[in-house]
């Protein structure tokens, strides 16, 4: 395997998806070449960075319009 | 499997019942992560945060005739996908959402073709023109720590949006392939091609960080 064809394919290899065959390319490559190893652990950084990235919840105004809206739907519920 | 679907079972028929505490335990659990989704579709705060409230009062009503066929998250999000799409289409966002359905765009390699030696060469055709800086093992050292996250944030919010709501699916959220595929109607090997895209530009914008900042 050469390295050009290795970044192709690391994401299936990341996934588990890769065919067994091209696994062994894979990681017999990997053996041999310093780059593509630095290659498999940058993308491994990437992966734990994003995973640290913060979502931003909702703004405490919308969570309360959020439950008056719940309290009418639940009254007219009552109703019916 | 009866025992695995309880909890969630439990929840679904108390909310039905009116039970605020689980309308809010719900809103808890799920509205950060609908929110990043709602912003992948459509980058604006204010109309995300709309888009993720309107959602919630579709739960409201539809809940009576949900019928368990999927998970409530799954339901849920593919309410507030549904909803964020139509919304990107009228707020003109130029979004190419048919992207989702055919990622396939000829020539995006993951890595710039030039960093490679030419097919041509005698010795080692396809492989690094030069070694790869190593940058892998400090990336995440609290010192760089907050301006990288910054860095990453940013180039994640300029991927073209069906990469952007992949990747901020499986790696933001954490979701399993199968559940993304789900949601957004992707099939796998679409999904895995968008993620693939969407690291690999990542993971070249984060080189040219560390080159510059070395």
């Amino acid at each position: 395997m050469a390295c050009q064809e290795l970044v192709e394919v690391i994401t299936g290899y990341l996934e588990g998806t890769l065919p067994e065959f091209d696994r062994g390319r894979f990681e017999t490559h990997l053996a041999s070449c310093a780059s593509c190893r630095e290659y498999l652990e940058q993308m491994r950084a990437l992966i734990r960075l994003t995973g640290k990235l913060t979502t931003r919840s909702l703004e405490p105004e919308t969570v309360d319009s959020l439950l008056s809206a719940f309290r009418r739907w639940r009254d007219s519920q009552t109703v019916l | 499997m009866v025992e695995m679907r309880s909890a969630e079972a439990d929840l679904v028929d108390r909310l039905r019942g009116g039970d605020e505490a689980a309308f809010v335990c719900l809103v808890n659990a799920y509205s950060a992560s609908l929110k990043r989704l709602a912003l992948a579709f459509v980058p604006i705060e204010a109309v995300a945060e709309d888009v993720v409230q309107d959602t919630w009062l579709a739960v409201l009503t539809g809940i009576a005739r949900f019928e368990g066929r999927s998970s409530v998250k799954t339901w849920i999000f593919k309410i507030l996908a549904n909803r964020a799409k139509t919304r990107a289409i009228r707020e003109r966002r130029t979004i190419n959402f048919s992207e989702l359905d055919d990622p396939f765009e000829p020539d995006q390699p993951a890595v710039d073709p030039a960093r490679f030696l030419p097919a041509s060469h005698p010795m080692w055709p396809g492989h690094w023109a030069s070694p790869l800086d190593t940058w892998s093992a400090s990336a995440e050292d609290a010192v760089v720590g907050r301006e990288t996250m910054g860095v990453l944030q940013r180039e994640l919010d300029r991927l073209p949006a069906s990469q952007r709501v992949v990747v901020a699916l499986r790696d933001v959220q954490g979701w399993p392939a199968a559940e993304v595929c789900d949601v957004l109607g992707l099939s796998e090997a679409n999904q895995r091609v968008l993620l693939h895209r969407g690291r690999s530009r990542l993971r070249a914008v984060l080189e040219n960080y560390f080159k510059d900042n070395a």
